[in-house]
């Protein structure tokens, strides 16, 4: 799939999100829609995967450790077909598999996802230890982890950072969300992470910068960090939290809270629709 | 009075090492994860016959238990460990997240549990794991009494489906069960049948109410002794059994009278048949530093306390 297929997804997913959190009414907006193009990269084009079988062997892991980031996973996971769409409309709702933060299947989440996350901090260890049985079995599937930067404040993530340098997990990639946004306020007030490619480098990984917000940008970082040299690799990608919707670009405040129907609809009248359709029509649009 | 199998002092934590070998040699999947203490809670046996299937993560308990989490989900079967208060006191968000509500079968290993962790003091002495564990759900938490207990327990523990805690000891104690005893999780081992009052205990208080036994028993009191090595799950019927027979309850642990054995004992006593229960435990305190024996008798947990336990509970007990 080429980047030009790629991204009318990545604008359904924004869609998509969008209409989650309108029905929902709760949960975050900005992440989600600042890494809609990654995640179309990732489950149309990069890993490899079976949604018929998500416990295929032969899959490449991946693990968000940023769990609240889910909307956008929700969405990627129904578009690639791992559960209808149509579930879609019960994010965070009872009884709904949508959880607030991801649960994997066998608990009461959905098919597509290894292991539970929300607390901040685990997921760079899970993806370690992943690595490190893959490793051991010498197999090929790679192992990926998206990361928030507000959430390499958590000391776990330094933890595994050396437990992966010192494992030279070559099959391990990681990427960092570096919309350089948090809950509280932009990262460099609340917790100074710079010099970041400095300090993974120092912990013994490969660092590739890229633009997370162009498609074709974030399909070379990829193909670059999947030459293995004997480290792991992290992709700092950069992006802009909220991207696509313009009042709510670049600004920390979107962080955590959902639109209201006014804002929703301005948003939705800046993504234009797809082929693919909504995954649910709103009376106001027919 | 128990008969005893042997009067051999072996450490528990031994037990553990030796059955990680004996799994390591069955099982291709056992992988073992080491924070820095190897030689303490003897994975360093384990290291030795099968390094490739050891991890070092260094001296960071939070990540070693998303790391065995993240062999678990690749296939492996995971064994994490380090001191008690380590496993539990530091890693609680990574146990609950990444191991309970994930339901992924990882067995957390804790050795120097216990005030008989002696001369460290508090700082080392985890007083309060029982509790903490057993509260979160999917969790098993097992203490066994003896090494041959250990040893059993952690073979039987790769076909236990479920997030374990299995807590032992650093001290070598006496060796009173035998290849041949029965371990099944979740099953109470009635180790003396008697009839007036019932000792229910858990880890080394199990030796201690054995000792606590022959005193009592030389006064012509009959008491039965549960070796209650799973707290979760309980033995429900074992308890409420001892309970209508004996009538009177006494619970023996190395744990805060908080949360542990003790409490969860209660628990069921008061929702089936409330009946008079005795707790010989640690009495909300921190603990310091001394022998392993003085501190037990300092701290109440000793077999004399089980005798002055099993005295003032059947003073209570309904006529």
């Amino acid at each position: 799939m080429t980047s030009s297929e790629l991204k009318p997804i990545a604008r359904q997913l924004r869609r998509d999100i969008m209409k989650m959190l309108m029905i929902s009414k709760s949960g975050h907006s900005g992440g989600p829609l600042g890494l809609s193009d990654i995640f179309a990269a990732l489950y149309f084009k990069i890993l490899k995967l079976d949604p018929k079988n998500p416990g295929w062997s032969e899959r490449d892991y991946f693990f968000l450790s940023a769990g609240h980031l889910c909307p956008v996973w929700y969405a990627t996971l129904a578009r690639r077909g791992f559960f209808p769409t149509s579930k879609l409309s019960t994010l965070r709702q009872i009884n709904s598999n949508l959880q607030g933060h991801p649960a994997p299947s066998y608990t009461h989440g959905v098919p597509g996802i290894e292991i539970a996350s929300g607390a901040l901090g685990q997921g760079l260890s899970v993806a370690v230890g992943c690595a490190l049985a893959v490793t051991l079995d010498k197999k090929p599937n790679s192992v990926y982890c998206l990361l928030g930067d507000g959430e390499l404040n958590e000391g776990q993530v330094w933890e595994a950072m050396m437990t992966a340098g010192h494992h030279k997990l070559a099959n391990l990639i990681a990427i960092v969300d570096r919309n350089h946004c948090q809950i509280d306020n932009r990262t460099d007030k609340v917790m100074e992470i710079e010099p970041l490619a400095d300090k993974w480098r120092s912990f013994n990984w490969n660092v590739i910068e890229c633009d997370g917000n162009n498609i074709d940008d974030f399909l070379a970082a990829v193909d670059k960090a999947k030459v293995r040299n004997g480290k792991p690799t992290v992709i700092i990608a950069q992006t802009i939290m909220g991207k696509g919707v313009s009042f709510m670009e670049d600004d920390y405040k979107w962080h955590g809270v959902p639109p209201n129907e006014e804002q929703g609809k301005k948003a939705l009248s800046e993504l234009a629709p797809t082929e693919m359709g909504d995954f649910v029509t709103f009376d106001w649009e027919k | 009075m128990l008969k005893l199998a042997s009067t051999d002092m072996k450490a528990t934590r031994l037990g553990f090492g030796e059955a990680l070998v004996e799994l390591g040699h069955e099982n291709p999947n056992v992988v073992v994860l080491g924070a820095d203490v190897t030689g303490s809670v003897r994975t360093d046996l384990f290291m030795k016959a099968f390094p490739d299937r050891f991890f070092s993560v260094g001296i960071a308990e939070q990540d070693m238990i998303s790391t065995a989490a993240g062999l678990a989900v690749a296939g492996k079967i995971a064994f994490a460990s380090t001191y008690g208060e380590f496993a539990v006191g530091r890693p609680f968000d990574q146990i609950r997240q990444s191991l309970a509500y994930s339901r992924l079968p990882v067995k957390i290993c804790a050795s120097h549990c216990g005030i008989t962790v002696g001369p460290d003091g508090a700082t080392h002495q985890s007083l309060e794991d029982i509790a903490i564990m057993r509260v979160i759900p999917h969790m098993t938490v097992a203490t066994p009494c003896d090494y041959f207990e250990t040893k059993k327990m952690i073979k039987a523990s790769i076909h236990w489906n479920h997030p374990i805690y299995i807590r032992f000891f650093r001290d070598n104690t006496p060796v009173f069960t035998d290849a041949q005893t029965p371990m099944e999780f979740g099953k109470a081992n009635t180790l003396i049948n008697g009839t007036d009052v019932t000792v229910i205990a858990c880890g080394l208080q199990v030796w201690e109410a054995v000792l606590a036994e022959e005193i009592l028993a030389g006064e012509g009191i009959s008491v039965r002794l549960l070796n209650m090595h799973t707290i979760k799950p309980l033995d429900k019927d074992a308890i409420i059994k001892a309970a209508k027979e004996t009538g009177a309850i006494v619970t023996a642990e190395d744990h805060q009278i908080h949360g542990g054995l003790g409490g969860a004992v209660a628990e069921v006593l008061a929702q089936s048949v409330p009946t008079p229960q005795e707790f010989v435990a640690v009495r909300d305190t921190f603990g310091e530093s001394g022998k392993g024996e003085e501190l037990m008798r300092k701290y109440g947990i000793a077999k004399d306390d089980i005798v002055a336990a099993v005295k003032r509970v059947l003073s209570r007990k309904k006529k």
